[in-house]
Parts: C-alpha cells; structure tokens; sequence
C-alpha cells in the first residue's frame, strides 16, 4: 500500500497491526482514504469543502473527527457511508468501494437528528433495517429487543416516537444502527441537541456499548471534551477548504468514565486539541 | 379559558361549548331563510290575493309566502315536511323515496371516488418516481381540471349512453375525473414529505425503490392523502349529481333536481339539496372516522 502525505499516519506502516494507546488492540485498516478532495460547483466561485484528505482508520478504533462548522467533518462521513461522492482522491472501506461496502451493509449510520419514522413503534423502528434486509420477524424482534436492553430502553418497546425525550429517541436510533450487527458505526454529532447532562450520560453509554462490541466508531463532533473523552484518536479539521490539521492519539487509559475528563492527562489533550484547532485558524474571525 | 391546554395540545371542548356555536349559526340561517322566503315569494302572493281585498294583512301575506305550493323559495318547514314525507314516509325501494335516489347517488359516488383514488394514487406514484412522468404527466392533469367538466358533464353522458354505457359507471366515470386530481396533488406532496435525513436511513440499509415506497414513502403520506381524499369525495358527489341531470329516468339525486325543475317543484328540489348536503357531510365525517382510526394505528398521538 503507498504511503500518504498524511499528517501522523505516515509515519506507520498503515496495514501493519499495532497497539493503540490504552490496551486497545487495533486490527486491519478497515478505512483508508487517499488525497480525497470534494469541491462543489455553486454559481460564483466553486467551494473546496475537503482538500487532500489522507486518513486511515484501524479495526476496533474510535476515531473523533472534530473542527468549525463548515470544515467538512459531516461530508467526509457521509463520503465513507457513500452518501456523497468526492471528486478526487480514492476511499477504500474494508477494501471496497464506498459503494460496495454500502451494499454490504458494512455500517450503521447515526444521523445528528434521531430521524426515527414517527409511525413506527420504537421496537418498529429498531426493526426496520432487519426488514428491509429480509429477516424472519421473531429473530428482527429479538436482536431488536437486545439492542434496546443494551442502550437502556428495555421495557418502552411499544411506545411510540414522539412518547420518548429527545436523549431516549437518539438510544432508540444508535439501537437502530447498532440492530443488524455492522462492524462500523459512522456517528454524526449524534448527541448535538441533547443538554448537557444527557449527553454527559450518553457519552458513557456508549463508551461502555463501545467497549461491549469493540465495533469501529467515526465519531463527528465539534465538542472538545467529548472528543477528549470518547477517543482513541482524535482528527483536528479546518475549514476553507475542508483539511486535516492534526491528528491527536489519545493518552487516556481504556478504562473511562466521565470523571476521566477531569483528570491531567484529559486536560492535556483537550488542550492539544485546542492548540491544534488554533493553528487551523478555527478561532479566527 | 382557550381551547389550548397547558401542554399546548388541543383539549376538548365541553358539550356545550360545542354546540352552542352550531346552534346559533343554524338559527341565523334559519330566520334569514324565513325572512327571504317572504321577500322573494311576495309578489306572486301579492298578485294571487290582488283579487281578493279582504285577505291583504300584513300577516295572511306573510303566511302566504310561506305555504305557497310552487314557491320561488320554499321556506324552511316546508322542505322539511317535504324531506320527511319522502324519507321516512315511503318505502325505500319506491321511486318517489329520497332514500331511493340518494342510495343510486351514493352508490355511483363511492364508485366513482374508488376509481379517482386509485387513479390519483397511481399517477402520484409514477409522478414521485419517474421524472419524465412528472414532466410529462403533471401539465396534462392541470390542464384536465381547467375543462369545463360540469358543463360538458351531461352531454358525456349522452354520448357514452349510445355506445352502450348507462347505469353507474358513465355517472363514476364523470366524478372519477373531478376526483382523482386532488388526490394526485396531495399524494404526491405526501410521498415527497419525508425528510433527507429520513431517506438517507434508507440509503444506508441499500433498501430498493419498493421498500423506500412501502416502509418510508406511503407511510409518509398517509395525512396528506386523507386530507384530499376528504376533498375528493365531496368532489365525487357533485360529479355524480351533474352526471345524473340528464337521464332522470335513472333515478339518483341529479334526476330529482331535473324533474323538479320540469314541473316547478322546488319544495322537491330543496329537499333532495338537503339530502345531498347530508350524504356529502356524512361522507366527509365516515373519511374523517376512518383517518382517526388509521392514524391512531400508526401511533399517533390520541
């Protein structure tokens, strides 16, 4: 495989498998992107959203993309999840194309808003991939009734949407993702609009849904300590154009809980990152 | 004090809060008939007593306007008698029961409504999905709406009538073209109404068209497709009440407004306006019923 001109994934043999910080051990590059660039053509002067992005994510990871608004973190998911198309450069997801590993069903996406179907029940909702991809009802209702007891749902099955807070309609969709088994997890701020202190819960929810299914995790934030916390690598983007500024391992432990935020390695890192997002110009105007 | 709770969901209004309203708008109308009763009928009265001096009070006047027999305008309680005695006096498969007619009306309306919604619903699924359809198809429906169907209703019927057509399905065929169009308009806004994020879900389980169209697009649509096919029967029972005005010996509510007006019934006439009036306002309140049903089935909010 050719080396890129990445900030630090250069300086490792991508494919080799090596020990991520912490005693996470991490597998086969399961993405790989190669000088991708997006532009979009609007009527004045085209718009350079991601410029020679190079990234590779390992197996096991929780990667955080983080930066300003408009620095591209959402379209360069949506690129890997194959509902955008580059226009240069070259995304490889489990050695296909976007294309193909979409057709694989290689990931389950968590969007910013729940987007659940209002007419669904929330078991209906959990439900829903399992039917379209065509398995039998009670094995549907069972994987969905697991997935529902792990994001801590058990018992609101027959409600519907618009019964649940906004937290508990965001578990109802990371259940959703979570419900056919992808190895991946692409997670678009998913905890955005939440409060603060629902957040704080759901961010230790899903260490701990992390660390159960050792699932691979792109995590789009523009919350520092969130990515602080969640990470095993943090990617630190600018906007104009859309570019990768630094990429951050992280020197927390495996073992995490909220509290870990507060401690001096946490605070360090948040402070790189913050230094990173400075020399990205994110602070400017 | 308002109608809206605390929680800022409508909360229901007491009975009386309920009828009220109703009751004073239905007296409203009520003198306002009596009193246009009088003014449009007094001068055949006025003519018809003119031999007559010794009758001419105010009050036999006013009793005359209101009890004549071919009256410009019936007054209230005579097309009432007139709505009751061939409603509930006569047997129903007799040809001078209302029941009678408004059951011919009825049957080619459902008719007709059946075929504009399937119709309607059909076009909206080519429209939504093929786009030469939507560039092709949706100038020729409007188009279909701007002639004059209610004119040029009868002669249609005249002219399906000789090639062999009669019955109900000339009739549905007529309120099918009223109908199906704002089914169409509001179907195709209904399967277009998910939302990105929505139809990026989809997406990202590589679902097919067909599954997009039966688990996320008709879902979708459902309110919007009761709003117009509450529309459109209402629609269908006037497509079907112009396409009986020229075959009165079909029967149907068309025919007693035509044989009315032949022998200047308008007692008649008023009352099978009321009975149409009527089976449109049940038609209407049974979609109604059937969308609070199909709505409450799909989880919404009691």
């Amino acid at each position: 495989m050719p080396s890129d001109g990445g900030v630090r994934v250069a300086d490792r043999p991508p494919s080799a498998p090596r020990i991520e910080v912490g005693k996470q051990v991490a597998g086969d590059v399961v993405i790989d992107i190669q000088n991708l660039s997006l532009t979009f053509r609007t009527a004045d002067a085209p718009i350079h959203a991601l410029s020679q992005i190079n990234l590779q994510v390992h197996s096991g990871e929780f990667v955080s993309l983080i930066g300003p608004s408009g620095c591209g973190k959402t379209t360069l998911m949506r690129i890997v999840a194959d509902l955008e198309k580059p226009t240069a450069g070259e995304v490889k997801v489990n050695g296909m194309s976007p294309a193909e590993a979409r057709l694989k069903r290689a990931y389950g996406y968590v969007f910013q808003a729940p987007a659940l179907y209002p007419w669904r029940s929330v078991l209906g909702n959990v439900t829903l991939p399992h039917e379209i991809i065509g398995i039998s009802r009670s094995e549907r209702e069972e994987k969905a009734r697991r997935y529902l007891d792990l994001v801590g749902l058990k018992g609101f099955e027959r409600k519907y949407p618009w019964q649940l807070s906004g937290g508990m309609q965001q578990r109802v969709s990371i259940a959703r993702a979570l419900s056919f088994d992808p190895a991946m997890l692409l997670m678009d701020e998913p905890f955005g609009a939440l409060d603060e202190i629902t957040r704080d819960r759901m961010n230790e929810e899903l260490l701990s849904i992390w660390r159960k299914t050792g699932k691979t995790v792109i995590f789009v934030t523009h919350s520092i300590d969130e990515a602080v916390l969640l990470s095993t690598r943090i990617v630190v983007m600018s906007a104009r154009p859309g570019r990768i500024v630094e990429v951050i391992d992280s020197t927390l432990p495996a073992e995490r809980n909220i509290e870990t935020r507060d401690s001096p390695a946490a605070v360090d890192l948040a402070h790189r990152v913050r230094l990173g997002l400075k020399a990205g110009h994110s602070y400017d105007d | 004090m308002t109608e809206t709770a605390m929680n800022g969901r409508p909360r229901a209004l007491s009975p009386r809060g309920r009828v009220l309203p109703v009751v004073v708008i239905v007296c409203a109308i009520i003198v306002l008939w009596y009193l246009l009763a009088t003014a449009l009928n007094w001068a055949q009265v006025e003519e018809r007593l003119s031999n007559d001096p010794m009758s001419t009070s105010v009050a036999t006047m006013i009793d005359g306007t209101w009890s004549m027999e071919h009256p410009v305008l019936p007054a209230p309680h005579q097309v009432l008698a007139e709505f009751w005695k061939t409603t509930f006096e006569m047997s129903p498969t007799s040809k001078r029961s209302l029941v009678y007619h408004a059951w011919i009306t009825a049957s080619a309306t459902m008719l007709g409504f059946a075929f504009g919604a399937i119709l309607g619903m059909l076009l909206a699924a080519g429209i939504v999905h093929v786009r030469t359809l939507d560039r092709s198809l949706m100038p020729w429906i409007i188009a279909s709406q701007t002639v004059p169907i209610l004119a040029i209703a009868p002669m249609i019927i005249v002219i399906l009538g000789s090639i062999g057509m009669v019955g109900l399905v000339p009739k549905a065929i007529i309120s099918m073209y009223l109908c199906f169009f704002p089914v169409t308009i509001g179907m195709v806004k209904g399967l277009r109404s998910p939302d990105p994020l929505q139809l990026d879900l989809m997406r990202t389980y590589s679902a097919s068209t067909w599954a997009v169209f039966w688990k996320l697009r008709m879902p979708a649509s459902i309110p919007f497709l009761f709003a117009s096919m509450k529309v459109a029967i209402a629609i269908s029972l006037v497509g079907t009440i112009v396409g009986e005005l020229p075959t009165g010996a079909n029967g149907g509510i068309g025919a007693r407004l035509l044989s009315g007006s032949y022998y200047g019934q308008t007692v008649q006439i008023w009352s099978a306006l009321l009975m149409a009036s009527l089976l449109g306002s049940a038609m209407v309140y049974v979609m109604g019923g059937i969308e609070r049903l199909t709505l409450r089935h799909m989880g919404a909010p009691r």
